[in-house]
């Protein structure tokens, strides 16, 4: 009989679902979270371990039919190299003698699922434990240690996408607690905040970056150069956004349910917190969404020019850092090393996308949503 | 209705600075100027007056939310200073724009929730937060409860307004003009629900209007307001009958049919500027406008507090 009420949720999720990039954008995303949280289990070998012995290797070819050219099980031949004929690198063949069919479930390096629990099972591979077996399988090829790139990708896809949401939950927490007490109590508080933040903006970004990043003694664990990371952007993120949550507090202190929560005797913190930010709640998951690639960028900046994750931890940023090191005949002879990149591409697009489709959604004065 | 006096306000001002820059100061907006009156347990009375003369400002400030200037409110013989939270439970505020009072991301239950959860009240939440939607006719409580307010009709919003302030029982509610921006076809049934309500509670009342006609439904005596200042008070009937400040009388004169629903409302009459409240006239605040001013007094001195009849007060030269 009468018609369910539309909740604002539903609302913004209806418009959202409508935007095809955006939901494009939101699978996206999704896929890569979850290739990535379950990166040492996907992954067919740890991101460490070095075989010397396929230095370079180019991406390893899956076969669905034999010699013969019947369909068969999946599998890889044997690899085996030898110097080319200028004795410059290494060249890799296959051994068409040497058949491994792909495995699932297999045991190999030791890890711990979601760094917990220790196992060894991997979800496919050739179940070759010997590092030097010809039976190896490199998606995206190897590098100059001979680790596997497919692998460190995805592992390393876990510290490039976790940076952005940590360092964005410090910087919009720094916002929310800055911006909502300039905006809603104003005066010397809100002076003293919005000069502070001026500082903080009037520093050049990336050489600020680099010039913290270098102050990182190089022997550092990589856990605390994770989290020192982190702190720098988010230090240096919360400027802006305290400026607008300040502007949306400064209008929404002065409505009508903001007087009358103070008038049943609401304390500030209630009033901020409760009545007042909930309705900036659009604008911060827009920020937040459109704010990640840019974290995303600036770790991997760091992260290429050496500055930030370093190995052996490894980052997509970082893959990347190859090409720095070495000759650029790097590129030339082994173009597999810039997957990582497209990677970064296509997350950064990822999030821009949802992003847009988030603001176009909670727009209030959207045509297209009623 | 018994004789104690429940609030009484003495010389009460209310100033805004106005701001000009990071250090200017552009000068003082007096938009409360020196009210004062007694508002006894179960009274109802209406206040009066153009828009801008300061209505609101005096609603919040009696409420405690603006700090007075100067002056003092007394709620049952207790100063309001300090930390207000046990005036807060005992008084309601009813405001104008019942949809930009309710926090729009809170549905009914979550709104009626919040004065029990602040003040820390100790009976049954939802057995209170029922009664008091059975109350202002938000019936069946089912259908209502679980909405958030952009579902709800402009008089289904003012009557959770008025829930949400009746919820903690108090004994003094301040209603702005809480059916200007209603539809006239749900006006009467708002006003009627909060004459039920005064009744039955035995409420006082402050009613803020600029609608005279609407004044008669629940009010003993109405207080006229004129740039900030309290010109005329006097029993309802009384000051219909026999207006005394010149003000009031062209107020009155202005309205051609005491049907209410032919009523003009106060924003175009009497003729002249409304006066600015960052620089007042001199002396009496009426007098460029005044036909019976007086030179030489009317424009230098103001006027006090005159009681030509018993109950009936007003504030003009002519009275002295
Ligand atoms: N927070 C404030 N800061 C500065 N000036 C204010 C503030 N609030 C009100 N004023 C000024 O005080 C005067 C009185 O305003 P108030 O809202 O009390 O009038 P009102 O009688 O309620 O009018 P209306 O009928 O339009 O609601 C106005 O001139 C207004 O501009
Ligand atoms: S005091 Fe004088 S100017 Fe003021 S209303 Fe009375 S007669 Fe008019
Ligand atoms: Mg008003």
């Amino acid at each position: 009989m009468t018609e369910k009420p539309v909740s604002q949720g539903q609302l913004i999720w209806r418009r959202f679902r409508r935007h095809k990039l955006g939901a494009l954008g939101g699978m996206i995303i999704a896929l890569l979270m979850l290739l990535t949280l379950f990166a040492h289990f996907i992954a067919p070998y740890d991101y460490a371990t070095q075989r010397r012995r396929f230095a370079f290797a180019p991406p390893t070819k899956i076969h669905f039919f034999d010699k013969d050219g019947r369909l068969s099980w999946p599998f890889v031949y044997g690899l085996s190299r030898a110097r080319d004929p200028r004795g410059v690198r290494w060249v890799y063949r296959e051994n068409t003698d040497q058949v491994y069919p792909i495995k699932f479930f297999v045991k190999g390096d030791p890890y711990k699922l979601f760094w917990l629990i220790p196992t060894d099972i991997h979800l496919f591979g050739t179940g070759e434990r010997d590092p030097n077996s010809p039976g190896q399988i490199f998606l995206f090829g190897t590098d100059d240690v001979g680790r596997d790139l497919f692998s460190r990708t995805l592992i390393g896809g876990w510290v490039s996408l976790s940076i952005g949401p940590l360092a964005l939950a410090i910087s919009l927490t720094l916002a929310i607690v800055f911006g909502g007490i300039s905006g809603y109590f104003g005066g010397g508080w809100d002076n003293f905040i919005q000069r502070m933040i001026e500082v903080l903006n009037s520093f050049p970004g990336l050489p600020l970056l680099l010039a913290l990043a270098a102050i990182l003694p190089p022997g550092l664990p990589p856990a605390i150069s994770f989290l020192l990371i982190i702190m720098i952007l988010s230090i240096l993120g919360w400027g802006g956004t305290a400026r607008t949550l300040r502007g949306l507090f400064l209008v929404l202190r002065e409505q009508e349910f903001a007087l009358a929560a103070k008038a049943m005797g609401a304390s500030n913190a209630r009033i901020i917190f409760k009545h007042l930010l909930p309705n900036t709640l659009s604008y911060l998951i827009v920020s937040a969404t459109l704010g990640i690639p840019g974290l995303i960028l600036a770790e991997a900046s760091l992260s290429f020019l050496g500055f930030g994750i370093r190995d052996p931890m490894t980052s997509w940023g970082q893959l990347l850092n190859q090409f720095t090191d070495s000759t650029i005949t790097n590129l030339t002879y082994h173009p597999w090393l810039m997957i990582p990149g497209f990677f970064i591409i296509v997350a950064v697009l990822a999030f821009n996308f949802m992003g847009d489709a988030l603001r176009d959604a909670t727009d209030p004065f959207s045509v297209q949503g009623r | 209705m018994d004789d104690k006096v429940l609030l009484s306000v003495r010389n009460l001002q209310t100033h805004f600075e106005l701001r000009r820059g990071v250090f200017g100061r552009a000068g003082v907006v007096r938009a409360v100027d020196g009210v004062s009156f007694d508002l006894r347990h179960g009274e109802a009375i209406a206040v009066v007056g153009e828009s801008g003369c300061g209505k609101s400002t005096l609603a919040r400030t009696i409420l405690g939310l603006y700090r007075p200037t100067k002056g003092t409110v007394l709620f049952a013989g207790r100063p309001l200073d300090g930390d207000l939270r046990w005036y807060r439970a005992q008084i309601g505020y009813v405001q104008q724009d019942p949809y930009g009072a309710l926090p729009p991301f809170m549905d009914v239950h979550r709104i009626l929730t919040e004065p029990l959860v602040i003040n820390n009240f100790k009976g049954d939440r939802e057995q209170r937060i029922r009664e008091v939607l059975e109350e202002v006719k938000l019936t069946p409580v089912e259908d209502f409860v679980h909405k958030f307010p952009h579902q709800l009709s402009g008089g289904q919003q003012q009557r959770l307004v008025i829930a949400r302030a009746m919820i903690l029982k108090p004994k003094f509610i301040v209603a702005d003009e809480p059916v200007s921006m209603l539809d006239a076809s749900v006006r009467v049934e708002i006003l009627e629900l909060l004459r039920g309500l005064q009744s039955s509670h035995n409420l006082s009342v402050i009613y803020i209007t600029h609608d005279l006609s609407t004044v008669r439904y629940f009010t003993e005596r109405i207080f006229v307001m004129y740039a900030g200042k309290i010109i005329e008070k006097a029993p309802v009937t009384e000051l219909l009958k026999n207006p005394l400040h010149p003000y009031t009388q062209a107020l009155l004169a202005a309205i051609p049919d005491p049907d209410p629903q032919n009523a003009v409302t106060m924003k175009k009459i009497p003729p002249g500027e409304p006066p600015s409240l960052v620089n007042p006239p001199s002396g009496c605040r009426f007098h460029p406008r005044c036909p019976a001013f007086i030179a030489g007094l009317c424009d230098q001195e103001t006027p006090p507090e005159f009681e030509p009849s018993a109950g009936h007060c007003v504030e003009c030269w002519l009275y002295r």
